[in-house]
């Protein structure tokens, strides 16, 4: 679990266009200078939303990468409650501080 | 006295690029209201804006997170965010490299502030200079506190970080508008998006127009984010503009819980006579 670096990628991408298109082409290079686990850096090639929140991803960046994938505002909302409904609150992070 | 103009006003980015989600008459009220506030800043003939913002990792991350920074550079760009998306046109924004280093200098007689010599403008002041100040002629400085990434700047010290911004424009020749941006009660960019808690919304205007600083700095982060949500950390850039008045009061000119908009939407003016 490493909360802060899957949230560096995503920083880092949503300022870089270079960075936007070579993750486009190939996301496990561009992972390759994080240190991430192979579960996120599945939930990130999947470009799963849920998971990602459910990580603690802060939704100011979360929905940036939602927006670079083209997922639309509602389906980005949806993609998140699906997330916890499918593994559960999140663990980690700004929206782990109160139980919900 | 070289500060002429305080104020306060929401930036979310549902104001502009989710707009058609809300009824016109609603809609267009608050956008009154915005271009009410701007002609208010632009009758004081300022030289220069300064945009107390609660940016959303634009610039500032947790490897190296301030907690207060200000913009020293000619100029700016923005939004970061993807144009089609926040529905703003990227664009250079003038700054005054100099009056922001004679401002920063002065602040930090009272208060550490990062400077800037660089700075990607996000919606907490893209959506603001959007009404505000259309033309974008105003040159702006921009200011930010963390309401981000825990542990978050206190209340008590965004508040003083106001009050050192004061001063900073009593010092200079330069006619200095203040603004900040920012939510009150709101869930952004999560499952909670368009909660709105409107009680403890008014509650906070309340206080914040009454320049009642004792009120405005009792609130806990824990308190806050209950009743809140994460949102309600940005109380901070409001509490600064209470700090810049000194006390004086204020007059929200427009509060409306607009749920798609994802935040009680707020247009608030210091009086300063």
């Amino acid at each position: 679990m490493s909360l802060y670096y899957v949230q560096k990628l995503l920083y880092n991408l949503n300022r870089e266009p270079a960075m936007q298109r070579d993750f486009k082409a190939d996301p496990m290079r561009v992972m390759a200078d994080y240190d991430l686990t192979a579960e996120e850096k599945k939930a990130l090639t999947d470009a799963d939303i849920g998971l990602l929140y459910v990580f603690g991803v802060n939704g100011q960046l979360l929905m940036h990468f939602a927006a670079l994938l083209g997922i639309a505002w509602d389906d980005y909302l949806e993609a998140m409650r699906e997330g916890v409904r499918r593994h559960g609150p999140v663990r980690a992070g700004i929206y782990a501080l109160v139980e919900e | 006295m070289a500060l002429v103009f305080a104020g306060i006003c929401s930036h979310a980015p549902g104001i502009v690029n989710r707009a058609e989600r809300v009824e016109a008459s609603r809609r267009e009220a608050l956008y009154d209201a915005y271009g009410r506030m701007g002609r208010a800043i632009r009758d004081k003939s300022p030289d220069v804006l300064v945009v107390i913002g609660a940016e959303h990792f634009g610039n500032f991350f947790m490897n190296n997170m301030p907690a207060f920074a200000m913009g020293m550079a000619d100029y700016y760009e923005g939004p970061i965010e993807d144009e089609g998306w926040l529905k703003i046109k990227r664009r250079r924004v003038a700054g005054n490299r100099d009056l922001s280093e004679r401002l920063i200098a002065r602040v930090m007689d009272e208060v550490d502030v990062a400077y800037c010599e660089e700075w990607k403008l996000d919606h907490a002041i893209m959506v603001p200079l959007h009404f505000l100040t259309p033309d974008y002629r105003l040159p702006i400085v921009p200011a930010n506190i963390n309401c981000q990434g825990p542990p978050l700047t206190p209340l008590h010290r965004a508040y003083r970080f106001g009050e050192a911004l004061r001063r900073a424009a009593e010092a200079v020749p330069e006619r200095i508008a203040i603004i900040g941006t920012g939510g009150i009660s709101h869930w952004p960019a999560t499952p909670n998006s368009g909660k709105i808690n409107e009680a403890w919304d008014r509650d906070f205007l309340a206080r914040w127009a009454g320049g009642d600083k004792a009120a405005m700095l009792s609130y806990s982060d824990a308190a806050t984010y209950r009743d809140a949500g994460q949102g309600g950390f940005e109380i901070r850039t409001f509490i600064a503009i209470a700090g810049v008045a000194a006390e004086r009061k204020g007059e929200i000119w427009h509060y409306d819980a607009i749920s798609p908009f994802a935040v009680g939407c707020t247009i608030g003016v210091m009086n300063l006579a």
